[in-house]
């Protein structure tokens, strides 16, 4: 349950060589970045297709306004692996087959949320939502960057608990 | 301070004792206290003070029992977390690490539930062969070990964020009993123990040993006489019997995967409401083919597990509940049993916060989309109470083999439960209760919470006065086998409205007691 590495992530040279493509990402030979350059992750196993659009499935799964899609990419960043790659092009297709069943072009161009989250709903109770879903609630909470954004500070021994700093300092009962 | 002592494996003149924790703990240093030598057996590690870590995941990761278990039943953990049916812990110390403090006496009435409840379908309701009047001394005496806020001229703990904003709603709702609690939490210094810093990570250990727990304060003590060993990393497989049918040791793993045979006088099994029955079942022999100390077919049955949920709240303005105690007060109004309710037993209301991490796990289990992340969104904002109230016994609610192993080979316990109506009846109410608590005080979101995994288990090695009827009798000795008792809170022959473990703690001084006297008489 440890957390997801970040390797991969500092990567901000490749964007030099980065081509637009939709809203969220951009998809360039061999990673996946940030149209402001914020952040980029390299794909070596899945295709940059694949990993926009479980970065997207991500976001629509549990989606927070006040979290960039650099927490996202982190959470996803794992399936690029050998071992998972089968699986995420399995689903990703089924995926983009339920788009176009929706009559879209695929998941990552149907540009409402809602439109999404319908998609999305016809494939939940498939194994590789479940797997992506399950996997989140640890990739994307457990990262410890994350906490300020929701207020939550995290350990707290270190700084002596809360008893001198407001455990009880309620001020609007 | 002696050195822990080193018994041999032959060394026949032993007591041992199955799991460290609350029950298991407790017992290994009263009876190490009145001169009888114990070897402790604990499937865990150690971990102390110094080794726990404010982080909910990572603390899970150090200290819980995550070998395989399975689940059956209508329970919505057998779908969220089917091979996580408890939140329990695997360490020297057992769930005394985690659990947040609560210690509550039965009430008179809960020890007799089924006089006073009278015949209820579908449960398997029975009377504790023990009362309120005999069990009173034994609890003075573990509300002084455990150091109880609110008894005993020890002063309650001061209130949090969380407890505040509870407190307020449950006054606008005119309930009466409400305050900080009894806590095994020191609120001042306490028995060489420092008090509560108001850390909040009371479920990942408590870094101050502010909190009572068996794996600092009865271990060590316990270890500090002479006659107590304590082997960690060693997993009790079976316990061993002869042909009149005593118990004569029990085989376990060691620290290496090597299997040793410990023997023993007497075996006290405290391994927790899954491990304990699982550990009699497993223990089959030709002599005892349907497990140990089960002729009455009553092993790992009427599994308990408390009716259980939460409720969490937000509000327009930040609460930050998860700065100080965990479990910050409690309002015990409806604990008393009132069947105009429409369900018999009661419940209490306590307050509870989690962390970020498990709040994402646990909030609604399988959820997504906005109206789940728009709750967590409010986090900051969020105020959160626990329901604890007494679930019906029933005879299916079971612990049985599996057909699954562990890494040891040994069939794993799979826990089957499903509501008894009573529960839902009871558990629909503590809901609106609770809303209507946050609704008091300007929520402007209420969230019903299901229940988690398992963190009170209870009932399936249950006390009765009758052999059949139930495993062990008034002391918690098997019915079956004379040299073998049973010493957690699987012996309880019913849950009542409240958290197990002072019980559990009272019993097991009990039971030393009640051991050693008999050791001293030579009758066992
Ligand atoms: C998060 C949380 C909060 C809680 N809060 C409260 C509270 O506020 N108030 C309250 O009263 N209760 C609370 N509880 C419940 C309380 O922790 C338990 O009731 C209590 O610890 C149970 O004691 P026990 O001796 O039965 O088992 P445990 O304390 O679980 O000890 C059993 C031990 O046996 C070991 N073991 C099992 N099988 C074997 C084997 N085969 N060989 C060797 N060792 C074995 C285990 O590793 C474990 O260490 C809480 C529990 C949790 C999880
Ligand atoms: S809140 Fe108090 S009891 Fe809980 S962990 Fe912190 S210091 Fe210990």
């Amino acid at each position: 349950m440890s957390q997801i590495s970040k390797q991969g992530l500092s990567r901000r040279a490749l964007l030099s060589r980065a081509a637009a493509a939709g809203a969220l990402a951009v998809a360039g030979a061999g990673f996946i970045a940030a149209p402001d350059a914020a952040w980029a992750v390299e794909v070596s196993n899945v295709s940059e297709h694949e990993m926009a659009t479980l970065l997207q499935m991500a976001r629509d799964i549990y989606p927070h306004d006040k979290v960039g899609d650099r927490f996202y990419a982190i959470a996803v960043k794992s399936y690029d692996s050998e071992e998972q790659k089968q699986a995420v092009a399995e689903g990703i297709a089924a995926l983009d087959a339920a788009a176009k069943e929706a009559g879209f072009e695929d998941y990552l161009s149907t540009g409402w949320e809602a439109d999404r989250v319908a998609i999305l709903r016809r494939i939940e109770d498939t194994p590789f939502f479940q797997t992506v879903r399950g996997g989140l609630v640890t990739g994307l909470y457990n990262q410890k960057e994350v906490w300020p954004i929701f207020g939550y500070q995290g350990e707290s021994y270190s700084e002596g608990g809360y008893i001198n700093r407001g455990f009880d300092d309620i001020d609007w009962l | 301070m002696a050195e822990a002592a080193k018994f041999e494996l032959g060394d026949d003149s032993v007591v041992v004792i199955v799991g460290t924790g609350a029950g298991g703990g407790v017992l290994a240093n009263e009876l190490a206290q009145k001169g009888v030598k114990v070897v402790a057996l604990e499937a865990g590690g150690r971990y102390l003070p110094e080794d726990y870590v404010n982080d909910e995941w990572e603390s899970f990761g150090q200290l819980a029992w995550t070998d395989p278990r399975t689940t059956s039943g209508d329970w919505r953990v057998a779908k969220d977390f089917s091979g996580l049916p408890a939140w329990i812990v695997k360490a020297v110390g057992g769930t005394s690490i985690h659990w947040a403090g609560a210690s509550l006496r039965f009430q008179d009435h809960e020890w007799r539930a089924r006089t006073t409840y009278g015949e209820v379908e579908g449960a398997s309701l029975l009377d504790w062969p023990l009362d309120a009047a005999e069990m009173a001394p034994w609890y003075d005496k573990a509300e002084a070990k455990l150091g109880v806020t609110g008894v005993g001229g020890r002063p309650r703990l001061p209130g949090n964020n969380n407890y505040l904003v509870f407190e307020k709603g449950a006054k606008a709702l005119g309930y009466q009993e409400v305050h900080t609690g009894n806590m095994a939490i020191n609120s001042v210094e306490y028995d060489d123990r420092m008090s509560c810093q108001q850390t909040g990570f009371c479920f990942q250990g408590c870094k101050w040993g502010a909190k009572w727990s068996s794996a600092y304060t009865d271990i060590p003590r316990g270890e500090a006489t002479g006659n107590l060993e304590v082997r960690d990393h060693a997993h009790v497989a079976r316990i061993l019997h002869d042909d009149s049918g005593k118990v004569t040791g029990v085989e376990y793993f060691d620290k290496d995967g090597n299997l040793q045979m410990q023997k023993a006088r007497i075996v006290c099994v405290a391994g927790n409401s899954f491990e304990s029955p699982r550990l009699l079942l497993n223990s089959a022999s030709s002599m005892f083919p349907d497990g140990l100390a089960n002729s009455s077919g009553q092993v790992g049955r009427n599994y308990m597990r408390h009716t259980t949920g939460s409720v969490y709240a937000t509000f327009e303005r930040p609460v930050r509940m998860w700065r100080g105690t965990t479990m910050a007060g409690i309002i015990r109004d409806e604990a008393k049993h009132d069947p105009s309710r429409g369900f018999v037993g009661g419940y209490e209301l306590e307050t509870l916060a989690l962390g970020l991490p498990f709040m994402a796990a646990f909030l609604d289990p399988g959820a997504w989309g906005r109206e789940f992340t728009t709750a967590l969104d409010s986090y900051e904002n969020m105020a959160g109470m626990w329901i604890v109230g007494e679930d019906m016994p029933q005879a299916d609610n079971r612990v049985t083999l599996s057909d699954a192993e562990d890494s040891f080979g040994l069939k794993v316990a799979n826990v089957n439960f499903s509501d008894h109506p009573n529960d839902v009846a009871m558990r629909n109410h503590a809901y609106k209760q609770g809303v209507a608590i946050y609704d008091a005080v300007g929520a402007t979101r209420t969230l019903p919470t299901p229940p988690y995994p398992s963190t009170h288990n209870l009932g399936t090695n249950r006390m009765s006065e009758k052999p059949e009827d139930g495993v062990v009798d008034r002391n918690g000795r098997a019915h079956d086998v004379a040299n073998l008792f049973v010493s957690d809170g699987s012996q309880f022959t019913t849950g009542a409205a409240e958290n197990p473990t002072l019980t559990i703690v009272a019993l097991a001084i009990r039971q030393a007691d009640h051991i050693a006297k008999e050791m001293a008489a030579g009758n066992i």
